[in-house]
């Protein structure tokens, strides 16, 4: 690991200052993918500011807004609070299955909210220095685009990278349609929505996210919703437990009878961001709950799938997690 | 024997010595027996030549070997060196170190409690697993300049004098390791975790998530999903569940070992 200087941050507005005068420099929260990446000499910061000591952990209700009646998640929470609390557990069970799909106890002790959002891919020539990679170094190439891409994208990509983005929470962020609140040096505080927060990588990839250098994730807002009844997150991945997801599913449906009145689906595992799939929700409106339905619903969405050379399993793992997500959210979690 | 301390040898001590390491015994009568005395002396025992002096090398050989343990390590200079003040194990401990030194190195290597093992080094195995401020954590994966103010938990600091934590007899008495590597990981982070089904913690596998959140009862399943973040690469599984369902539930499990 490289040397950097280490500073605890005792107040949000001089944090920010202190990483906004440095380009070189990094928050650290949690430090679970950070570090990691510092110590595979992938981040390079000449200093962290550490700002786990801040005041951003509360979890509660938005009182005034455009979200008023939805609810706050601090930045600096651990996502195994935001997971077990009481408000998320009952209102967002989405959001919680979500968090506990990722990662593991330890992991989901340490890792904030607003960290989780920023965590890099974990595509491997993007972790291994001697590959080329345009995330890491750009224009070098990719080296996953040719290379072994089993575990890559196949929506959006670019020939500049075709990694996947591979947090669980964001995916969940996404189907409820949830906005990150940032602060920047001047002290002035903006609300970012999920959706604009991502980006595809384009000729892009080195930069994962809209949010600029120099700015704080100090809360995630979710608005109220009426899905909490029947909502499933799907977790698909090669072992039970513990890694990252093949494909993911966010699925959340609001009835009124069997008739569908919103829907809202996300996956996890197919992008450079958290893939809101939009045709397959505009399929269900107005239609009734059922599987064949929910099936017309998946061939809409995965008809546009661009597989590599080696993730064309991708493409129908997808159609059938969407059916088999939606079937959950609609029988309680059972499949 | 403390490192200052002269070697007090009886005359039959030194006989034996002079008798069977010539070559060592300036170095001896100076500064004590050491460890590769100690180990020499082993070596000849073994071979049956400490026979005749058995009782003198009886005595010896349970003298404490007085190796010089590295005191507190204080470098002459490091760079973005961070003091940190915290409790470890029930003890405050202050130590300066250089900011990139994560917990578990700080833990390993400069207070001397190696029992926290490092596996990957890259949070995917578990082996370094501590609970901080009363969560498990990863150490690997903490900078110990994080640290400062906290309380720190190792598999050291567990038992209670010379009696074992609940856990720790659970883990005996179901053979819940081969090897043993993975074992002080398993073991704070199974402590840890019924500490988070008091708190009525969710998993993964937790059916309906919504009613009223209480202490819960935990299915072995339950206990599998929550364990995930600990690898075994000897396979103990089966017998790590049944101590940790031994323990969470109160009651007698089943030794699986015994019924395959």
């Amino acid at each position: 690991m490289r040397p950097f200087t280490y500073t605890r941050a005792t107040d949000a507005t001089s944090a920010i200052k202190l990483l906004a005068e440095n380009p070189h420099a990094k928050f650290l929260a949690g430090g679970t993918n950070l570090l990691d990446l510092m110590k595979e000499d992938v981040e390079r910061p000449t200093a962290l500011i550490d700002i786990s000591d801040l005041d951003l952990n509360d979890i509660k209700p938005i009182t005034a807004g455009v979200n008023q009646g939805g609810i706050s998640l601090g930045g600096l929470g651990k996502n195994t609070d935001a997971a077990n609390h009481p408000l998320v557990r009952q209102h967002y069970p989405l959001l919680s299955q979500a968090i506990l799909a990722g990662a593991s106890g330890q992991i989901r002790n340490m890792a904030t909210n607003g960290g989780n959002l920023l965590q890099r891919t974990r595509c491997p020539y993007f972790y291994e220095v001697a590959m080329p990679c345009n995330k890491r170094e750009p224009g070098t190439g990719c080296g996953a685009r040719d290379g072994i891409n089993r575990m890559h994208a196949i929506f959006g990509w670019s020939e500049h990278c075709v990694a996947v983005y591979p947090s669980d929470l964001a995916v969940a962020l996404t189907a409820l349609d949830a906005g990150v609140i940032v602060r920047s040096a001047n002290g002035q505080q903006r609300r970012i929505p999920i959706a604009d927060f991502y980006r595809l990588p384009g000729d892009e990839p080195e930069k994962d996210t809209n949010l600029p250098h120099g700015e704080l994730i100090t809360a995630i807002e979710l608005p109220k919703n009426r899905f909490a009844n029947q909502s499933y997150y799907l977790k698909v991945r090669d072992r039970a437990s513990y890694a990252f997801a093949l494909v993911s599913v966010a699925a959340a449906l609001e009835t009124e009878g069997n008739t569908i009145k919103q829907a809202r689906i996300a996956m996890g595992g197919v992008a450079h961001k958290p893939w809101r799939a939009l045709k397959a929700e505009q399929m269900l409106v107005g239609k009734e709950a059922t599987e064949a339905n929910f099936k017309l619903a998946a061939d809409a969405e995965m008809a546009d799938a661009k597989p590599l050379t080696h993730n064309a399993f991708k493409v129908e793992l997808g159609n059938r997690s969407i059916v088999l997500a939606l079937r959950m959210a609609v029988n309680g979690g059972k499949a | 024997m403390d490192e200052h301390e002269s070697p007090e040898l009886t005359e039959d001590e030194k006989q034996l010595f002079a008798d069977l390491m010539p070559e060592d015994l300036t170095e001896i009568m100076d500064k004590g027996v050491n460890r590769r005395h100690f180990l020499k002396l082993m070596t000849l025992a073994g071979g049956g030549i400490l026979a005749a002096q058995s009782a003198v090398a009886e005595q010896v050989l349970t003298r404490s070997s007085s190796e010089t343990l590295p005191t507190e390590l204080v470098p002459d200079s490091l760079e973005n060196a961070v003091t940190v003040a915290c409790k470890v194990n029930g003890k405050a401990r202050t130590f300066t170190i250089d900011s990139r030194m994560t917990l578990l190195d700080t833990l390993r290597e400069r207070l001397d409690l190696t029992g926290s093992k490092k596996g990957c080094d890259h949070g995917q195995c578990g082996a370094c697993t501590v609970i901080v401020n009363g969560s498990r954590v990863l150490s690997c994966l903490t900078l110990a300049a994080s640290c400062a103010g906290k309380t720190v938990q190792t598999i050291e600091g567990l038992a209670q004098g010379n009696r074992l934590h609940p856990m720790q007899e659970a883990f005996l008495k179901h053979d819940g390791f081969q090897c043993g590597f993975c074992t002080p990981g398993q073991i704070c982070s199974a402590v840890a975790l019924l500490d988070e089904a008091k708190k009525g913690h969710a998993s993964y596998v937790t059916g309906n998530l919504r009613p009223p959140v209480g202490p819960v009862k935990l299915s072995n399943e339950e206990i599998r999903e929550r364990m995930s973040g600990n690898i075994c690469r000897c396979g103990a599984y089966p017998n790590i569940v049944a101590a940790i369902q031994e323990v969470h539930s109160g009651q007698s499990v089943e030794q699986v070992f015994r019924s395959v």
